[in-house]
């Protein structure tokens, strides 16, 4: 028999499965009314304790931040989107303290190499950030692709502060997500980590082994 | 490369578990892991209203399994319509021939896995290999225990069980890893060996924490990145999940990820919550061409049938429950030989397993609680142990059960033991003459009462039974006012 078929068969075999009526109640899920400014210190203070880098800047100056950041690390290039206003701003900021830029343009199958080795850092934007957990909202496009944020040691997320929700229900809510997901919504909320050897955490096993957020105010 | 110990194996959970409460090494690792873990969750939870929200997650769970078939309906529905091919499988080995099936219409050689308990449940690594395709884990816990030849000792922690030493020490012995105390040295050797197998690899294997049916989106939860390296650098992508995954919408989602991280590890939440809804698109640079998810039932279908037992499928697999309970934390995971272990194992398994090889998981507890205290999706462990327990002795015509080897522990002997039993309680003159004759020839009572008298000394009859007692002494009070 059909494996489909015999499984619906025996599930709608099941006796006593009427569902409650009433709808979910999710009030245990509110956190309390945060200002924007309880919003990011919360945001801040979360990210930190798993080891992100958060940095509030003045709109008008972040390149000037992200020079002195990517400076310091030594940072031969960066891979950052192309389109998107932060990519073009980036690239026509004429500045000469910012390393080689890359851009994503081509599909992966053409550079997966050079991607994987060659890389020191790649820039993207975030849809928002969410307070609670200190995580990042990003929605991979052809712009910044999916591995963008996955693939190179360090990894810089530029959140706007105005794009802030307590938590991950909020945002979900106020943006909508249940119209329509795209291929893939990613919550980051730190450096990629593991604590599998007995328990001591290690950091950029698979992932990044910084994330560092400039929090635009 | 994985040797799922054989299911007879799992019989032999008591000698294990002795040899396991005799191992120093064994009894720290886990001590401290466990402390650890249960400190952390408490944590977690500290600024929240535990109880109201556990309420809520087990309300989630309870309607998700209540619509559980037209949920997978809807689920394969909006998966199809994003362009994920969906597939169902009966048992284990049907999921391991879709994955091998698919495997070979690519002309695919070598799988890198994500961590997927389901995969381990079907013993996937094995059958494989048995069919001329590698399959590497590659979550550093799951890597380290594939590497050592064993199977995970956790569900969240696959290799708990093993301290830097021994992992140093196998790396080196495995794949030329120089010695070393240094973690971060061992992780970034490990991180070196794992790029160069994920840039290869022809398919990305991974499990499925929640899959919501109104958006067709399969969720991922994870620490490492190697999650979204599996789903994401591979040309095709095989999601294995077990058909109870399925939650409705995006909103239940949320309350059950609040939950997860908190129980399981005591993290407000994972590095990385990640949310595949489609393959890679015409316009996209990235991501997998071909996505499948194959929905595995292997025994959940027949336990979802029986009302009380249907409340094991709403476990979201946290670890909370291993990590509180006093047995796991002393015998250790490797202890149980099964797939799940702890009590979501002890309750899971012999549905999995039937309980004529698990007959001793149900009876392996102190029913102290613990875990049903904890339980983010308040499945009720400690009543489903005592059922299984009734289960497992349950074996007369009058007692029709759908859960295999039921009565597979009766044993004649304490049947009609306990059959004289009640024909002595329950009947005043018969007890009373019992307990009469108890009392007088309590010096007969034998000194070895078998597993009762393993540990302690045999308890001694009093020389009145309670009824005496207590007419003797109000006899005397009558007689002093």
């Amino acid at each position: 028999m059909n494996a489909r078929k015999q499984i619906l068969d025996r599930l709608r075999a099941a006796t006593d499965t009427a569902a409650e009526a009433t709808p979910l109640d999710f009030t245990s899920m509110e956190r309390p009314p945060w200002s924007q400014e309880e919003c990011l210190q919360r945001f801040e203070q979360t990210l930190e304790s798993v080891h992100g880098e958060v940095h509030r800047v003045d709109r008008a100056h972040w390149l000037l931040r992200l020079a002195e950041i990517l400076q310091a690390r030594k940072v031969r290039n960066l891979l950052a989107p192309v389109e998107h206003p932060l990519g073009q701003a980036l690239r026509q900021s004429g500045r000469d303290d910012l390393p080689t830029l890359l851009a994503y343009d081509q599909v992966i199958e053409a550079w997966q190499p050079s991607l994987f080795n060659d890389v020191d850092a790649s820039l993207t934007s975030t849809l928002g950030g969410i307070a609670e957990t200190g995580s990042l909202i990003l929605w991979p496009t052809r712009d910044e692709p999916r591995l963008m944020s996955l693939v190179p040691p360090i990894h810089i997320a530029v959140l706007d502060a105005d794009q802030l929700y307590s938590t991950f229900l909020d945002a979900l809510r106020q943006q909508g997500w249940s119209a329509g997901m795209p291929t893939n919504a990613l919550l980051i909320s730190g450096p990629s980590k593991t604590a599998d050897i007995e328990q001591t955490l290690a950091y950029g096993v698979h992932g990044p082994r910084e994330l560092i957020v400039l929090v635009l105010g | 490369m994985t040797a799922q110990p054989p299911p007879s194996d799992v019989e032999q959970f008591h000698p294990r578990a002795r040899a396991a409460l005799s191992d120093p090494q064994v009894r720290q690792n886990f001590r401290r892991a466990m402390d650890g873990l249960m400190a952390k969750r408490k944590a977690a939870f500290a600024d929240w209203d535990l109880d109201a929200l556990r309420d809520l997650g087990a309300a989630v769970r309870q309607r998700a399994l209540a619509d559980l078939p037209n949920l997978l309906e809807q689920l394969e529905q909006q998966l199809q319509a994003n362009g994920i091919q969906v597939h169902w499988a009966v048992d284990g080995d049907h999921a391991c021939r879709i994955v091998t099936d698919i495997c070979r219409a690519r002309d695919a050689r070598r799988v890198i896995k994500g961590k997927s308990m389901v995969s381990e449940e079907m013993e996937l690594n094995h059958y494989l290999e048995q069919h001329g395709i590698e399959a590497l884990e590659s979550d550093l816990g799951e890597y380290i225990v594939q590497l050592a030849e064993e199977t995970p000792s956790h569900i969240i922690m696959p290799a708990i069980h093993k301290n830097t030493d021994e992992i140093s020490e196998l790396l080196h012995d495995k794949t030329g890893t120089r010695r070393s105390h240094d973690v971060e040295y061992l992780t970034a050797s490990a991180r070196q060996q794992l790029r160069e197998k994920f840039m290869q690899a022809d398919v990305g294997i991974s499990g499925v924490n929640f899959a919501v049916a109104s958006t067709g989106t399969l969720c991922l939860v994870e620490n490492e990145g190697n999650g979204r390296m599996t789903t994401t650098v591979p040309p095709c992508h095989i999601a294995v999940t077990g058909i109870e995954k399925v939650v409705p919408g995006l909103d239940e989602v949320a309350v059950l990820l609040a939950l997860l991280t908190r129980s399981a590890t005591g993290q407000h939440i994972t590095t990385y919550f990640n949310m595949i809804s489609g393959p890679r698109q015409p316009d996209e640079l990235d991501g997998p061409e071909e996505v499948h998810v194959v929905l595995v039932d292997n025994g959940r279908a027949t336990l979802y049938q029986d009302p009380k037992l249907r409340d094991t499928l709403r476990c979201i697999r946290c670890g909370a429950c291993m990590n509180h309970c006093p047995v796991y934390t002393r015998v250790g995971g490797h202890t149980y030989g099964t797939t799940y272990p702890g009590p979501i194992g002890k309750i899971l398994m012999p549905h999995l397993l039937g309980l004529a090889s698990t007959r001793h998981l149900p009876s392996a507890s102190s029913l102290c609680g613990a875990c049903g205290e904890v339980c983010p999706v308040r499945i009720p462990i400690p009543d489903l142990l005592v059922r299984l327990r009734r289960e497992a002795v349950d074996g007369d015509r009058l007692h029709p059960s759908r859960v295999a080897g039921h009565g597979s522990k009766r044993n004649p002997v304490e049947v009609m033991a306990w059959r004289s039993w009640r024909w002595l309680h329950s009947n005043g003159g018969r007890y009373r003459l019992g307990t009469a004759l108890a009392t007088r020839f309590r010096r007969l009572q034998p000194a070895n009462l078998g597993a009762w008298t393993q540990y302690r000394t045999a308890p001694r009859l009093a020389s009145r039974s309670l009824h005496q007692w207590v007419r003797q002494r109000s006899k005397q009070e009558s007689d002093e006012s």
